[in-house]
């Protein structure tokens, strides 16, 4: 109860700061079992994406964050873990372990996940080329849309290494889904995921 | 809240009641695509319209405080609306940040404490030498100039220029600021509505096609010419003669055209339509305030010089 109501708090809150827009370039917002991966460009970016999505669609979409950050204290572990529903993973995972084991559960559910496949957050305007992740779970949840997201601006509301908002209007564009074409290789895929979100970022509509 | 004014809010109210009883007998008889798509827009528009009177009317009638923070937070999302558009680099960020929340709020807080002469120089001088030396700080030389324009030309626009419409609450003219605040929004913001439908009536020549599509020689001749008339009138709100209201008038309508016009040619230059989308039909804010960032120094001054004591 009062949970729901500090993350209604914190949606409106982070829609007042950084208006958290969301354009649907290349679907229409859905409740059915969804991967949304983006740009990362600053932490701000998982508030934003969350904020940005309609009601709906967020109370069954959980996003991925990295537990060095968002673990690093009580309140971003409360922020992270009870307001945006996320789960938290290792970005340096130790071998031998699943780090992608909590996702796949949730996809299982029949829940959407949210993850920045760059891995971490760009310092520069280019975006960083995809790690595997995002590759093996399209592979082993071949029904589930591969939904592409650029997020505008949010480099330059909270760049790396400051602490300091800068209240600038954000928008989360939504591109055409993907899934991995038969036969198509890991490389060949993650070239093409990242390629729906560079075309998302000129602003244009992603070819399908 | 004084007779006269209340009389003032009837006045408009009665307006937009007409507007909205036209727009819906447009809406009805209009079968042309175009002109559905038009009329659906000035609806928007005059439903707009309905809200901002309501919220500045309310605001005005709370008192000077609620009035001077209503301006504020048009200020920020007149600001944010700027720095969304305009590109900014990483050694920007802090001269956003204090533009933002520190600036903004002492420009503002100024007006609250009637500190006239700080309120005049803090952004000018203070804001616009402290905001380059603290982009220095971070080292970053590429487009410097620029950037450090961009930071001031922003401050200016949207938090300067925009304070100078609630400074009026604090001028002793012998009539109440609130009337002459008023004032100066009815001749801006009828001067832009009158373009707007004379340039739909009667509009055939381009005044300048690459700046402002839309504006035509006979919406701002017939507009500037309608909203001085209407200025005229109205000369009771204020402490001129009608002779008097009709040359300020004039000159709000001209510098008003003109801010309109200047945010224009920066939006055009930034390729963008509007500056936002918060208001429907309009844009953003800083499409709507526009003409007033220009106007409201001008009237300011004009009325500090020649009609206080």
């Amino acid at each position: 109860m009062t949970t729901a109501l500090v993350r209604r708090l914190l949606v409106v809150l982070v829609r007042i700061l950084v208006g958290a827009r969301s354009e649907w370039r290349g679907c229409e917002p859905a409740t059915s079992r969804r991967i949304y991966f983006a740009n990362h460009g600053s932490h701000f970016d998982t508030i934003a994406v969350m904020a940005a999505l309609p009601w709906p669609v967020r109370r069954l979409t959980h996003p991925v964050a990295a537990r060095d950050y968002w673990g690093a204290s009580r309140l971003r572990r409360f922020i992270a873990e009870q307001c945006l529903r996320a789960v938290l993973i290792d970005r340096q995972p130790k071998p031998n372990s699943q780090p992608l084991a909590p996702l796949e559960r949730l996809l299982e559910e029949g829940k959407s996940i949210l993850i920045f496949p760059e891995g971490t957050r760009a310092t520069d305007d280019e975006i960083a080329p995809f790690r595997s992740g995002i590759f093996r779970l399209a592979c082993q949840f071949p029904d589930v849309e591969l939904v592409p997201v650029y997020l505008d601006n949010l480099k330059r509301v909270l760049p790396k290494g400051s602490m300091l908002v800068v209240p600038i209007t954000c928008t989360a564009r939504f591109g055409a889904p993907l899934s991995v074409a038969p036969g198509e290789g890991k490389g060949a895929f993650l070239e093409r995921a990242r390629d729906a979100v560079v075309v998302l970022a000129g602003g244009g509509v992603a070819r399908t | 809240m004084s007779v006269t004014l209340l009389t003032v809010l009837v006045g408009v109210v009665a307006l937009l009641t007409a507007a909205s009883l036209v727009g819906y007998v447009l809406e009805i008889s209009a079968t042309k695509p175009e002109a559905v798509a038009t009329v659906r827009n000035l609806n928007q528009r005059i439903g707009s319209w309905w809200v901002m009177v309501i919220v500045f009317g309310g605001a005005l009638a709370l008192g000077h405080a609620t009035t001077i923070v209503l301006f504020a937070l048009l200020s920020f999302m007149a600001l944010r609306e700027f720095w969304t558009l305009t590109p900014s680099r990483r050694g920007d960020h802090r001269g956003l940040f204090l533009s933002f929340f520190v600036v903004l709020p002492i420009q503002y807080v100024l007006l609250d404490v009637d500190w006239y002469g700080m309120f005049a120089i803090f952004i000018p001088v203070y804001a616009f030498l402290m905001l380059p030396a603290v982009a220095t700080l971070t080292g970053e030389t590429a487009d410097f100039l620029a950037r450090s324009a961009k930071v001031q030309w922003g401050l200016m626009l949207t938090v300067y220029a925009v304070s100078h419409a609630p400074a009026l609450l604090m001028l002793d003219t012998g009539v109440p600021g609130a009337l002459l605040l008023t004032y100066l929004v009815i001749v801006v913001q009828l001067s832009d509505v009158f373009q707007y439908v004379w340039g739909k009536l009667i509009g055939r020549h381009r005044f300048s096609p690459n700046i402002s599509p839309s504006k035509t020689v006979e919406g701002l001749v017939g507009g500037g010419l309608s909203a001085i008339a209407v200025g005229t009138l109205l000369y009771r709100l204020t402490p001129f003669s009608p002779l008097q209201a009709a040359a300020i008038s004039a000159v709000i309508v001209t510098a008003g055209f003109f801010g309109g016009f200047v945010l224009s040619a920066i939006k055009r230059d930034l390729g963008a339509k509007d500056w936002g989308y918060i208001i429907e039909g309009h844009g953003g804010v800083l499409d709507r305030i526009d003409s007033l960032t220009f106007a409201a120094p001008l009237f300011f001054h004009i009325t500090r010089y020649w009609f206080t004591s």
